[in-house]
């Protein structure tokens, strides 16, 4: 009895995070019925007409539906990559300065975008890749024809995967940068009585010293396959460059606040929500099984 | 020290190259826009600025200090980092405290820590979220700036991770002495946990500070923006203009747009960030290994 009187005061902090995650976590939860539905505004979801699979079906048959899943795909995927690779080979580089003043300023250069929103990034990638940014003045100066990089498909992609590249590698580049300081250094030593070069060092030292990290942001990232980044591309993006850089994200945005078809586009965020859980499950259990990775 | 080998001389020449040539990368854009700001709206406009600025004036900066719109909107951010970050860090610290409770004292802790964590991996999409927003009525308030985001499961988990490192003694002791839990929490765990406070409350600042979507979402009257908001108004109506076709279309659009000012609001929305940035950085590295890295 004494410990229920006690533990009443656990129960009450607890209370606020409860009501707040009920309303705005479950609730939309809850919300997602509208995805059966024929949704009207005005009737709420007690009262829509249901539909069963109506909605996924119309969505699924949209002709703009296959080129948005498939830019969401590429976009991911190669930004996937990226952020394993890009931050590796410069936390590799890194790893060989020995004056620890340039290492400090190439680490807050390189993170500084981090902590910048996509509306001031936005704006800067848009003023330097403009008709007469520095970019095709640069072009021009080769005697190269400009290029309309935020007005072209095949451009606007590699700009949009290039740039989220640019301001989100600082992040791995230090956690991957931990992982190499954690390794022990006795082994390097070790090696170089055994006559093991730099290279080599890296090569059989770092390289496999590093390699659970690596797995674990690997396998972790994979959740996110659906993720091609939302606000950069809604900041970035214009309707001539719908074909190439649409995302499913973009995509639920214009259908359902503009064109107020709020059932397909709840649909649609179910049908992402669905794929992205179970890809969560599945590589979290694997960070679990082969890197003892828990988040509680 | 001993004597370097010709190859790994070459070799520390060519990363220090490579690298530096990568430290521009994350500063020259930069540079850029500030140089811009402070140029002559002409030279702006006819693409000659590059890293200095071009007829320096403070034109732009002084047509901003008397625009509304930005001040404005401005106030709005400051009052929602302010109101938001009180919400967000006093949410998490509540709600961790019990969840860092083993077992054995806190038999429903398991139950409530998958309540939580569900909401990490699964959630309801944005029009369901619009709607619940809509329906509990914050539509046009700064609460749905606020409330939708209060309790930041990832950050709770971070807490209570550190929670459980400070030593049971310190809680067992105070609880003989008579103090309850609220007392624990206050007068114990939160002067021992100052850093992790810290870190997480830096990181809550500069999301709120950065936010812009939710405004866009959720906010009807413009009056009522955050800095981010405003700005992301104006960069995407310049990207909207940018649609048409010929190219001298495009430069007449530029053309109508007050390039210098743009770039001076987009710079001054990214300021308070820089200015802080070399001061926090030390926080946000530890704050980030702490969380990431488990042994």
């Amino acid at each position: 009895m004494k410990t229920l009187k006690k533990n009443y005061v656990l129960h009450l902090m607890l209370l606020p995070g409860v009501i707040v995650t009920l309303i705005y976590a479950y609730g939309p939860m809850a919300g997602l019925v509208m995805a059966f539905q024929q949704f009207e505004p005005l009737s709420g979801f007690f009262h829509s007409k249901f539909v069963g699979l109506d909605n996924f079906r119309y969505v699924f048959n949209l002709p703009d539906f296959k080129q948005v899943l498939w830019n969401t795909i590429i976009i991911a995927v190669f930004k996937m990559v990226l952020f394993l690779l890009v931050p590796l080979i410069l936390a590799l580089l890194l790893n060989e300065v020995t004056k620890r003043w340039f290492s400090r300023l190439i680490q807050s250069a390189v993170f500084l975008p981090f902590f910048l929103s996509w509306t001031v990034l936005g704006g800067v990638i848009i003023e330097l890749f403009s008709l007469n940014g520095p970019v095709n003045g640069l072009l021009s100066s080769l005697h190269l024809k400009p290029i309309m990089f935020m007005l072209d498909n095949n451009w606007f992609r590699g700009i949009v995967i290039g740039s989220d590249v640019w301001k989100g590698m600082g992040y791995n580049m230090i956690v991957m940068l931990a992982a190499i300081t954690g390794i022990n250094a006795t082994l390097y030593e070790a090696a170089e009585v055994d006559g093991a070069g730099r290279w080599k060092q890296m090569l059989h030292i770092t390289l496999p010293g590093m390699a659970p990290i690596l797995i674990l942001l690997g396998v972790l990232s994979l959740g996110g396959i659906l993720n091609a980044g939302f606000e950069q591309i809604l900041i970035m993006y214009n309707p001539t460059v719908y074909e190439g850089g649409d995302i499913i994200d973009t995509f639920v945005y214009r259908l359902g606040m503009f064109s107020q078809q709020f059932g397909p586009a709840a649909a649609v965020g179910l049908f992402k929500s669905v794929i992205s859980l179970v890809m969560v499950s599945v590589t979290y259990y694997a960070a679990y099984k082969y890197n003892n990775y828990r988040i509680f | 020290m001993h004597k370097l080998t010709m190859s790994r001389r070459v070799f520390i020449i060519c990363n220090t190259l490579l690298l530096s040539a990568i430290t521009l990368l994350g500063v020259i854009p930069f540079i850029h826009l500030l140089s811009i700001s402070l140029s002559s709206n002409t030279a702006a406009m006819a693409g000659e600025v590059k890293l200095w600025p071009v007829g320096f004036n403070l034109d732009a900066y002084r047509y901003l200090g008397e625009k509304v719109e930005f001040f404005r909107s401005l106030w709005v951010s400051v009052e929602r980092v302010v109101l938001g970050t009180a919400v967000n860090m006093l949410l998490v610290f509540i709600t961790a405290f019990p969840l860092s409770k083993s077992t054995d004292q806190f038999k429903q802790r398991t139950l409530y820590v998958w309540f939580f964590a569900i909401t990490m991996f699964f959630g309801g999409g944005l029009i369901p979220t619009y709607i619940i927003v809509k329906n509990t009525g914050l539509i046009d308030s700064i609460w749905a700036l606020i409330l939708p985001g209060a309790l930041n499961v990832w950050n709770m988990v971070l807490m209570l991770n550190f929670f459980r490192t400070i030593p049971k003694e310190l809680d067992e002791a105070a609880t003989i002495d008579g103090a309850g839990h609220w007392r624990i929490l206050w007068r114990i765990y939160l002067p021992v946990s100052l850093p992790s406070i810290a870190t997480i409350g830096l990181f809550t600042i500069v999301g709120h500070w950065n936010a812009w979507f939710d405004g866009i979402l959720y906010l009807n009257s413009p009056e009522k923006y955050p800095l981010q908001t405003y700005l992301s108004t104006l960069i995407m109506s310049l990207n909207s203009q940018m649609t048409s076709i010929s190219i001298e279309q495009i430069q007449a659009m530029e053309n109508l747009s007050e390039k210098t000012l743009r770039t001076a609001q987009i710079f001054m929305g990214a300021l308070p960030i820089m200015v802080v940035y070399p001061f926090l950085q030390k926080y946000f590295v530890k704050g980030m290994t702490v969380g990431s890295v488990k042994e």
